[in-house]
């Protein structure tokens, strides 16, 4: 029987340890291991029932994004050595199944459309490009964006894909045409600092409701002091129809967070992810609040999550080198404690 | 300080009526100053031959690991790989490519140890090549280099310093060399302030002004000649000069090409603008690039700082040498410190002075030469460590000037350089 999540109950349940820091983290759509990846560079998978850890590398940097074929058995990684490797997520010991040199900088973000078909990959060198996913040849471009691109996201309806970027724009593409067929403007969602001369925020997470009426675009604002870790977690809603921004979620008591991640749950809640200076935190919103009805702290400086297929696991991915899985079920009751025979 | 000359007394009062009334005697003579404009012919020759320095102030600190000493594949090193350069076994970080093509034009000192983390005292010191003392204070760089290389004959100032904002003037960074030598600021790269007439005053009104001030000043300084009148008189006609160069200011006299291929960006412009006052005579000149503190997300920061940083740098770098001025301009690419080979919880880097990097090239250097070595994690320097105030004197040095000298202010020997250090010379050509 499926267990209903309970944001309030939210305990951390287990921890996978590496020798590195972490730095994102996905499920495989199976839900059976959960894959993160590190500053050595490395990819890491845990088997969820037997935490068996299998370390693999191929990239000749960071690995900042992580997707998967929807039936879960090739994963595909995407690097800040500018490369695609599509990998056996299944192998005992995974290896590199194909390389391709895809973009002219960081990739930061992957994406995989509903029906299997395509891939996406974008980042530093603001080229939204999408690929077969099952033999890696390039289909389309998108460029237009003007800034570094941090976030994909694929429409269910298989038209559209969606691209935020640095400057807090949501670009829409059509697929078939490759066409801009709109953008939703997210500027709360970026700032430009003139004293550090630094621009900063973007569209770190994009997401969209179970019914599509909805799109979330998630970051951070109030940034007084970007190159000191001055910034609060924000999440935008837009109403899919108009484009219009309906809500904003912000969390006031986090200082120094950065909504890593942003997902909408199946039962309705908007989980945020962020990381910062007082630590981890995951974040429940209603639709409609501002300010997050559950924070549950995570004991160190979140980086990334994901969501398991079962609704009520959580995949954190932190600095202190731990990958932490939260359940939104009340803990287990400890056993009854035998008590000792008397001699 | 009160500094009398000729007369030998202490008189300051003077009676209006008694000093106008003998103004129509007049003296004619001009006294002290800038009171020589040089010839073209002769300026071209003191061009061609003049030693410059130009620096580039990288504020906040700038991270050696990102830019001249690349770790890559280590714990410590981050996510940018390291790329080839123009010098064979020479690398730096992938976030440079138009700087490493200019690499033959360059030189590294990799292992610098200021033992500091505070920015103002690392600023001092990357500036003056001395530690900060209370009660003391020594002239930045600039204003050393303007006092030893500026001759009289020079008409534009010998020390600038363009900033990212400001409204410009001077600043007081001379000490004991004196306000003649300290920086006209540009503030963002403007012309200097209040370097037009007003709108209501004609030429030929200002020059009859100027005629009379002249007159006045002269028939004054006869009779009362101190230091404070001539840092006044001085003052005073390097900003009469300042007026007549403004055009030396006018960056659109620079062509739409040359400003297409410096950027129409800040940094950009100030770096053409510091081209063409390198090109004019200016002996010091300094740019900044703001901001490289990064604590915080260090890598997205230095790969947007750089990316602005990089290809108008490299555009200095071989217009310098396409115009033959790259022989006799030192070039310096600093920061107050460097950042920790440490990656912390929010993917930056902290403040760090034990184990870092400057950049140098043109004139006076040893060009492709790296000198010195961290260990392959980056906290420790291995070899030929540095301090800033080796630094210092191998600026002097690459100059043509001897380091170990000294300026004779008013009878006093005060050292150019601070004796506890000398010149790297592995670094010198």
């Amino acid at each position: 029987m499926a267990i209903k999540a309970d944001p309030k109950a939210a305990h951390v349940a287990q921890e996978f340890v590496h020798d590195a820091p972490l730095i994102t983290c996905r499920f495989d759509p199976m839900g059976r291991f959960v894959f993160a990846t590190a500053e050595d560079r490395a990819i890491l998978r845990w088997d969820l029932a037997t935490s068996q850890k299998t370390v693999f590398t191929a990239h000749d940097s960071w690995v900042g994004a992580l997707a998967f074929t929807p039936d879960g058995t090739t994963l595909v990684s995407g690097g800040y050595d500018d490369t695609l490797i599509w990998w056996s997520a299944t192998a005992e010991k995974p290896a590199p199944l194909r390389k391709v040199k895809a973009h002219a900088g960081w990739i930061r973000a992957l994406a995989v459309s509903k029906d299997g078909k395509y891939l996406a990959s974008a980042g530093n060198d603001r080229v939204v490009k999408l690929w077969n996913l099952a033999d890696g040849a390039p289909v389309r471009e998108f460029p237009g964006h003007d800034r570094d691109v941090y976030s994909l996201l694929f429409h269910p309806s298989g038209q559209f894909l969606l691209s935020g970027d640095l400057k807090g724009q949501v670009h829409q593409w059509e697929i078939a045409t490759g066409k801009l067929a709109r953008k939703f403007e997210g500027k709360d969602l970026h700032s430009y600092n003139g004293g550090q001369g630094v621009d900063f925020g973007g569209v770190r997470s994009l997401a969209l409701t179970p019914d599509g009426k909805q799109l979330l675009a998630a970051g951070l604002h109030k940034a007084t002091n970007p190159l000191g870790a001055i910034h609060e977690p924000i999440a935008l809603r837009f109403e899919w129809d108009t484009a219009k921004l309906v809500k904003t979620h912000i969390s006031e008591d986090v200082k120094q967070g950065v909504l890593w991640r942003t997902m909408t749950h199946p039962d309705g809640p908007l989980i945020g992810c962020s990381g910062g200076g007082n630590g981890g935190f995951l974040l429940f919103w209603t639709a409609d609040a501002e300010k997050p009805f559950h924070k549950f702290s995570l004991g160190n400086t979140a980086r990334e999550m994901d969501l398991h297929p079962d609704g009520v696991q959580i995949a954190t991915a932190h600095y202190d080198k731990k990958l932490r899985l939260t359940k939104l079920s009340p803990k287990p009751a400890a056993p009854a404690a035998v008590p000792a025979k008397k001699a | 300080m009160n500094c009398n000359y000729a007369c030998g007394s202490s008189e300051h009062d003077i009676h209006r009526r008694q000093f106008l009334g003998t103004l129509a005697a007049g003296t004619g003579a001009v006294v002290g100053g800038l009171g020589l404009f040089a010839q073209p012919a002769f300026a071209e020759q003191m061009a061609k031959q003049q030693k410059r320095m130009l620096v580039i102030n990288m504020h906040g600190g700038l991270s050696q690991l990102e830019s001249w000493d690349p770790k890559p594949g280590t714990t410590t090193g981050g996510p940018f790989r390291a790329i080839p350069t123009s010098v064979p076994g020479v690398h730096i970080s992938e976030l440079l490519p138009h700087t490493a093509k200019q690499m033959h034009h360059l030189a590294l000192v990799r292992g610098l140890n200021t033992k500091n983390d505070d920015h103002g005292k690392g600023t001092y010191m990357m500036l003056t090549g001395r530690r900060q003392m209370p009660g003391q204070d020594y002239p930045q760089i600039g204003a050393v280099v303007s006092r030893a290389l500026d001759s009289n004959a020079r008409s534009l100032p010998g020390h600038i310093l363009i900033t990212p904002g400001g409204g410009g003037g001077r600043s007081a960074d001379s000490a004991y060399l004196g306000p003649k030598y300290a920086s006209i600021v540009l503030g963002n790269g403007n012309p200097p302030q209040n370097t037009t007439l007003p709108a209501n005053l004609t030429a030929a009104a200002a020059a009859q002004q100027e005629e009379l001030r002249r007159l006045a000043n002269d028939r004054f300084l006869s009779r009362r000649r101190t230091a404070q009148t001539d840092a006044y008189t001085q003052s005073y006609e390097a900003a009469q000069e300042l007026m007549r160069q403004r055009e030396a200011f006018d960056l659109t006299k620079e062509s739409p090409k040359d400003h297409e291929r410096y950027g129409t960006h800040d940094f950009g412009r100030h770096c053409l603008m510091a081209r063409r006052l390198l090109e004019k005579g200016v002996t010091f000149v300094q740019i900044s690039h703001s901001n490289y503190d990064t604590h915080n997300e260090n890598f997205n920061f230095h790969f947007e700082q750089l990316g602005e940083f990089d290809r108008p740098f490299a555009t200095l770098m071989q217009d310098l040498y396409d115009r033959g001025m790259l022989e006799s301009t030192l070039v310096v690419v600093l920061s107050e410190f460097g950042r920790t080979p440490n990656i912390n919880q929010y993917y930056g880097r902290d403040h760090w002075g034990r184990a870092w990097s400057v950049c140098l090239g043109g004139g006076g250097i040893a060009r492709g030469a790296v000198i010195g070595k961290t260990n392959d994690k980056g906290t420790e320097v291995t070899e030929r460590e540095a301090d800033a105030g080796h630094l210092f004197h191998t600026y002097l040095k690459a100059l043509g000037l001897n380091s170990k000298g000294h300026f004779d202010l008013g009878g006093r020997q005060v050292l150019m350089a601070d004796p506890a250090f000398a010149p790297i010379k592995e670094l010198l050509a």
